[in-house]
């Protein structure tokens, strides 16, 4: 199931708007191509992020995946719960396994990314 | 996930992996299993139960005749005529030049005949070397690569589970020796070896039999927690054993004094071997890079092809590397210079640009009690 109240990149991220902060993630179905997750790498609170380049990076067992954000703006907060237990990722990718909190530096940007339908779209392609 | 994925051969037993729900893999030219429910569940059940594993990809070559033996002391690096009649051991065959063409393990079924196992990328080219190497001896190669179905149940509950299907004593099967009986009903060779750093078992069966060998073992081992393993966990599993695979440790730029495992080479045997001229001067003058096993000491994941930093300068690069399973920490294997290859030597691998701090540590990360 694709939370519905999300928007979504193409590289499989999500974001939670809440005001003028938001809430990133990777989706279920990242997490479930990945594999076990084993070791998340984060930026630090304050750090300004572009959108759509890379701010940390998601390791599985196997494999080594960069993380996309989803909007520009300044990181807030990390979840430094993934750094003991990488493994939320997979158990609740879109609550405790999120990754940042951000202060969207632009709203605008929002309008670029996908919605629910057309993220279960992208996602059903295979 | 849909789509399909090109292969050159399907295993077998693909119908069985595909209800368990696996996630294939294009390997060495097979379609084969990655993993089912997860490599972190299936790492552990191998380290804690036991666990099936389909080696269906993995090339069976058997040598037979009066010259068997003399042929492969011949072609491979180790000395097979050295084998007592159910026995094996590890081994490779070497270009001249001492580059590791691939690493095999040499099992004697009887006192002319040989079954010699090659990684599945590799089985043509071994077949084809063998068959070369072996020209103009009394002794036949039978390349059974495609005709074989090859099943491993593996870890501390494995003798337990498969004596159950055998009438085969097992306990006169020692690590590294080979058995003629029937699993299941089916004629199989038994052969007590793997690569996972556990107690197992490996059962060469006649390809359509593999199926029934699967199911067989799959119900015999329901209550001990048996669970399949795929090709993702079998990795992690001969990392942590310190055990070498072909491509990453192993290639033709490699030769076997480098890897750490010049004890395979027998210049002691009879005769003339491929690459005898050249690895004895690899002896005598030493190899110019050591594989060794790194723990890291900061934060990030070795992985393979990130170089390996002393001080500022480079000296060498992963060549496997993973967050341990059982130990809940990044490990890695890596050839350094020589001089950077004692235990304890503290080094750096560049992690995405950023050095993180490693040491080096002895092999294998993990020994199983016994």
């Amino acid at each position: 199931m694709i939370p519905s109240d999300l928007r979504y990149t193409k590289e499989h991220e999500w974001i939670r708007v809440e005001g003028d902060e938001a809430t990133v993630g990777i989706t279920d179905y990242a997490a479930e191509q990945l594999g076990d997750v084993v070791f998340v790498e984060l930026p630090e609170a304050g750090r300004a992020l572009e959108q759509f380049a890379s701010f940390g990076v998601v390791e599985s067992v196997k494999a080594v995946s960069d993380l996309f954000a989803p909007v520009a703006g300044e990181v807030v907060a990390v979840n430094d719960a993934l750094t003991d237990r990488p493994e939320l990722v997979n158990g609740d990718p879109y609550g405790e396994g999120w990754m940042v909190r951000v202060r969207i530096a632009d709203a605008g940007q929002l309008s670029e990314l996908l919605d629910a339908a057309a993220y279960d779209a992208l996602t059903a392609e295979g | 996930m849909t789509g399909t994925i090109a292969a050159d051969h399907a295993t077998p037993l693909i119908e069985r992996h595909q209800a368990l729900g696996a996630k294939l893999v294009e390997f060495g030219g097979w379609l084969m299993p990655l993993q089912y429910d997860g490599i972190l569940e299936e790492h552990r059940a191998v380290r804690e139960a036991a666990g099936l594993f389909d080696l269906s990809h993995m090339g069976e070559l058997f040598v037979e005749g009066p010259e068997a033996g003399p042929g492969l002391a011949a072609a491979l690096v180790s000395d097979p005529t050295a084998l007592a009649v159910g026995r094996a051991h590890y081994s490779m065959i070497v270009a001249p030049d001492g580059g590791i063409i691939d690493d095999l393990i040499v099992y004697r079924l009887a006192a002319e005949r040989f079954l010699v196992v090659a990684n599945a990328a590799n089985a043509g080219v071994v077949s084809d070397a063998l068959a070369e190497r072996l020209a103009g001896r009394k002794a036949i190669l039978d390349d059974r690569s495609l005709a074989t179905a090859l099943v491993a149940i593996q870890g501390p509950r494995s003798a337990g589970i498969l004596a159950t299907r055998t009438p085969i004593d097992l306990s006169v099967i020692r690590y590294y020796g080979i058995a003629e009986g029937e699993v299941a009903g089916i004629p199989a060779l038994v052969a007590r070896t793997g690569y996972t750093g556990e107690d197992g078992f490996e059962i060469f069966v006649d390809l359509p039999a593999g199926i029934r060998i699967w199911d067989a073992l799959t119900e015999a081992g329901q209550a001990a927690g048996l669970r399949p393993v795929g090709l993702g966990a079998r990795d992690t599993l001969r990392l942590e054993a310190g055990m070498p695979l072909y491509g990453n440790e192993l290639d033709r730029s490699t030769n076997p004094f480098e890897a750490g495992l010049g004890r395979v080479v027998r210049f002691d045997k009879a005769g003339d071997f491929v690459g005898r001229a050249a690895l004895e001067k690899v002896a005598a003058a030493g190899p110019t890079k050591r594989l060794v096993g790194l723990a890291m000491r900061g934060r990030g994941v070795a992985r393979h092809g990130y170089p390996v930093l002393a001080a500022e300068r480079r000296t060498g690069v992963v060549t496997s590397g993973t967050v341990s399973p059982t130990l809940g920490l990044p490990i890695a294997m890596a050839y350094v210079a020589p001089g950077d290859a004692e235990p304890g030597t503290m080094l750096a691998v560049d992690v995405r640009e950023r050095p993180v701090a490693a040491e080096v540590v002895p092999l294998p990360f993990y020994r199983r009690a016994r």
